[in-house]
């Protein structure tokens, strides 16, 4: 090996170390306080469920894991899928799936909009979006509550317009769901795609321009691909607290319909099976995580191809 | 200029941390009760005569006090549980008997109240307030019979889609296993599955399942109720065309007491509070603030003139019998009930 | 401004939709601040206008309390997490993957993954114990608790700006000798500032909001505002919250400007 060889080693070696001291906080903070207790919920998730909520430790069972997708029917104890568990799924992918593409189609626009201003105003157009957010969930949800309530703002807007004659029932259906955490996640999805498109180079734009491309070209083949990072931050920052929402469908949802936030809750209380709740979270975590990392190769490989 | 803010906004940040828990434990009470439960006229009241810093921690569902208590370190002295809880406080092993039945003002708890199931005699806890799961009915829109489960089991036409039902599976099933003149507790297949039928079918005419009852229910949002006494007297009060009813079928009555905890910090304050809190006027408080009865003989003379003779809380004679109290049933009863309502929400 | 000129920035309706997120991100937070000048019991009646639940919510200590401690909370947790999070986006960007990498990015994003009751009743066995080994029960535990899932919101923006940030004038400062840190403070902090800003919004957003970690790793008198008014939920919400929602929003907005301006001056 030659010395300059040796010596790019040594630098390389030294880059690498100094990169893990630099995630060291962050890494071991979350160590400490999410992944730490998360695995003693995965040893709580082959234990045996307690009477009264809890495990009986120390005694091991599967039964959380299987009756996440099987359980035996209440009345003819045949051994089936779990439907119940299996629906409810189904309807907060489809949910958080809307919400994302909504929050999309609102948020990607305005974080253009915002990023294209003069550098001054545009620090004051982020706080703008999220003013709204000073306020907590809860308050947030009754006041879109006040907007699509039946005698609410919306309604009643569009009653004195002269669209409709009685009032749409917006709330408790799954476009209550829809329309509040739309609202209430959309700053999540339009502070990435500021951060990145603020960042954009627009002489690619322009020369994009050059070569006769029409405005919806220009967006497509060189806006979005390179923005695209930011795309994903704001996609996964809305689609996975989507999936665990748990205020927003017990008071514009009406509680009627669980979605998998609720599901998983209810086995750490009134269902009183711990262990059950475990291995449904970390199920949901497995396939979040695999998508995740799958988006994530993509996405440094995308990242990395401009510079 | 601006380090400077920041310093002092930090140096104020820090002083809270360490400061929130300094105080000592002398002359300290911690109570952990439900969340909007509370009456701090009451807290007050308690503070001033006995020289004592009160804290009051909120909780929301029976389940997570359970779970917070269980897991130590709370630091709390007294809690609030309901009256199915209270078994299961006790086979825990989180409570210690403070033996109310031997306190001064023990004799003001209403006889009715002294020898109940879970704790009879009351060595452990002392009433806190009791109420029930009813009917309450628009009566502009619907001028039937409303003292059965009927209103939101097999609802009229004009009350259909207008119908909310209180998110609590214990008092949904057993209105509705009641209602085919099951057992609570039952596991009878026959009257289970015709429990299940039934509320699938029923909840494609209710509207909603949620907590907001004492706003909506006066504006009209909803014409129909199953929900707890107290918030259907106040909606009462905003709307006077809402009526109580009590399902001849059978309801469930509630009742939360407070208990001391066997880790508590500050026992004797503990008693102090539990022994305070049988005085009828101090009960008064807890009642005018929270709209339930409370189970103290001679409160109602300091009662808000509203609450005297309201006939949500003055359970009639003739609808005594068909009330009874939730029990707790066994864990895999428990198990197969929450399936039940499981599939009723997916 | 030069409506003949062909600006390429511009995207055509990009301004309508703008328009309308905004409309539509102010209108409930209008009828919400509205309403807190309501005079009647009831959330949805307007009954005259009235002070009377501002005067309600200033008599309220338990309120104060929650709301100074909810803040508190979220100051320290978003300063935390903001600075962890950036530290650990300069460590995972712009570099060749090495190993151990993936795992990084898995990690940091794991308290995203997670429902928050899995989280909630995880830290609640875990810091339960160590409250009983030491003896202290302070704020500490909540903030810990925030920081951790804060850090992944600060991280994203933060992590997104700097992979599609180009290393010219990075390499051009090191070029001239700039130390590491001189490098760091002079080029890239100045380019980043931006993302930092929006990573510590975030977290302080989503610190404020969490229900249901707070509700588990409280101990007693740690009620948060969030946790202060889920017990609300269950039982009659009246326009006090509105008042308090009010107020919260304009000393936020107050503090927000003044920050601005101390800002805009050193520059």
């Amino acid at each position: 090996m030659s010395g300059a060889q040796e010596a790019a080693l040594a630098v390389q070696k030294q880059d690498i170390r100094s990169r893990w001291l630099l995630s060291a906080p962050a890494l071991l903070i979350i160590f400490f306080a999410a992944v730490g207790p998360l695995l003693v919920m995965l040893l709580y998730s082959f234990m045996a469920k307690g009477d009264y909520g809890d495990v009986r430790f120390g005694e091991f069972s599967l039964d959380g894991w299987v009756s996440v997708f099987f359980q035996r029917d209440i009345f003819d104890d045949t051994l089936g899928l779990a439907d119940a568990h299996l629906s409810i799924i189904w309807r907060s992918l489809q949910l958080s799936f809307f919400t994302t593409l909504l929050t999309l189609i609102l948020g990607f626009p305005t974080a253009y909009f915002i990023a294209t201003r003069p550098p001054h105003s545009r620090e004051i157009w982020v706080f703008l979006v999220t003013i709204p957010f000073w306020t907590n969930l809860l308050i947030r949800t009754f006041a879109m509550q006040q907007v699509i309530r039946n005698e609410g703002l919306l309604n009643n807007a569009l009653i004195w317009l002269g669209v409709i004659e009685r009032p749409l029932q917006i709330m408790y259906t799954d476009t209550a769901n829809l329309l509040g955490m739309t609202y209430v996640y959309l700053p999540l999805m339009v502070l990435p795609l500021y951060a990145s498109i603020e960042k954009l180079d627009f002489r690619l734009v322009e020369a994009g321009y050059d070569l006769y491309a029409s405005r919806l070209q220009v967006l497509r083949r060189i806006v979005i691909p390179l923005v695209k990072p930011g795309i994903i931050a704001g996609s996964i920052l809305v689609f996975i607290p989507s999936l665990g929402a748990y205020v927003i469908p017990r008071v514009l949802g009406g509680g009627k319909n669980m979605m998998l936030g609720n599901l998983i809750e209810m086995q750490f209380g009134s269902g009183r099976n711990w262990p059950l709740g475990a291995a449904m979270s970390i199920t949901l975590m497995a396939l979040v995580m695999v998508a995740l990392i799958f988006y994530v190769r993509n996405a440094s490989r995308g990242g990395s191809s401009h510079v | 200029m601006k380090t400077k803010w920041m310093t002092t906004t930090a140096t104020a940040a820090i002083a809270m941390l360490f400061a929130a828990n300094a105080a000592s434990a002398a002359g300290q009470l911690n109570i952990y009760n439900w969340g909007d439960y509370t009456n701090p006229e009451l807290i007050k009241k308690f503070e001033e005569k006995f020289d004592v810093k009160v804290t009051v921690t909120d909780y929301d569902s029976n389940d997570t006090a359970l779970a917070k208590v269980r897991a130590g370190g709370h630091g709390f002295d007294v809690v609030v549980p309901s009256a199915n809880y209270v078994q299961i406080w006790i086979k825990e092993g989180l409570l210690q008997e403070a033996r109310p039945d031997q306190m001064e003002n023990f004799k003001n708890v209403d006889e009715r109240w002294v020898d109940v199931p879970w704790d009879p005699g009351r060595h452990y806890t002392v009433p806190w307030q009791w109420g029930l799961t009813g009917i309450g009915v628009n009566t502009s829109v619907y001028k039937g019979d409303i003292n059965t489960s009927a209103i939101f089991l097999d609802p009229p036409e004009e009350l259909a889609g207008k119908i909310n039902v209180a998110p609590e599976m214990n008092d949904v099933l057993f209105a509705t296993i009641k209602y085919f003149g099951g057992d609570w507790c039952t596991t009878d297949k026959d009257v289970l599955r015709k429990v299940r039928d039934k509320l699938v079918e029923a909840k494609t005419k209710w509207l909603a399942m949620d907590y907001s009852v004492t706003e909506k229910l006066p504006a009209g949002d909803y014409a129909a109720v199953y929900y707890w006494n107290g918030a259907i007297m106040r909606s009462r009060i905003k709307n006077a065309d809402i009526k109580f009813g009590y399902p001849k079928e059978g309801f469930p009555y509630f009742m939360d007491s407070v208990a001391l905890l066997k880790d508590a910090k500050n026992t004797e304050n503990a008693k102090l509070f539990m022994n305070f809190i049988m005085e009828p006027e101090n009960a008064a408080l807890i009642s005018a603030f929270a709209k339930y009865s409370n189970g103290v003989k001679g409160s109602e003379q300091f009662l808000p003139a509203d609450m005297q003779d309201a006939p949500e809380l003055v359970v009639p004679a003739e609808f005594q019998p068909a009330g009874e109290f939730l029990a707790s049933c066994e864990p895999d009863v428990q198990q197969l009930y929450t399936r039940i309502w499981t599939e009723l929400q997916k | 401004m030069f409506k003949s000129h062909f600006d390429i920035r511009s995207q055509p309706g990009f301004g309508l939709i703008t328009l309308f997120t905004f409309f539509a991100l102010y209108l409930p937070i209008a009828a919400l601040v509205i309403y807190s000048f309501n005079g009647a019991e009831s959330l949805s009646r307007w009954d005259g206008f009235s002070a009377r639940w501002f005067v309600a919510a200033w008599q309220n200590a338990a309120v104060q309390d929650a709301a100074i401690r909810s803040l508190v909370i979220a100051i320290w947790a978003a300063f935390l997490a903001t600075i962890a999070a950036t530290m650990a986006a300069l460590a995972t960007t712009r570099t060749t993957p090495y190993r151990g990498l993936t795992f990084k990015y898995a990690l940091i994003n794991q308290p995203l993954m997670v429902p928050e009751i899995v989280t909630a009743v995880a830290l609640l066995i875990v810091f339960s114990r160590i409250k009983v080994w030491t003896g202290y029960s302070g704020l500490g535990y909540l903030v810990v608790a925030h920081t951790a899932f804060c850090i992944p919101f600060a991280y994203l923006p933060i992590r997104a700006r700097l992979e599609s940030m180009d290393l010219t004038l990075e390499r051009a400062a090191a070029d001239l000798y700039a130390t590491r840190w001189q490098t760091f403070r002079h080029v890239t902090l100045p380019l980043l500032r931006p993302a930092v800003i929006a990573g510590f919004m975030l977290a302080f957003v989503i610190s404020l909001d969490d229900v249901v970690i707070t509700e588990f790793v409280k101990s007693g008198g740690q009620d948060t505002l969030p946790t202060y008014m889920l017990g609300q939920l269950r039982r009659e919400t009246t326009p006090e919250i509105n008042a308090i929602a009010t107020v919260f929003l304009a000393l936020s907005t107050a503090l927000v400007v003044v920050f601005f301006f101390i800002n805009r001056k050193k520059q």
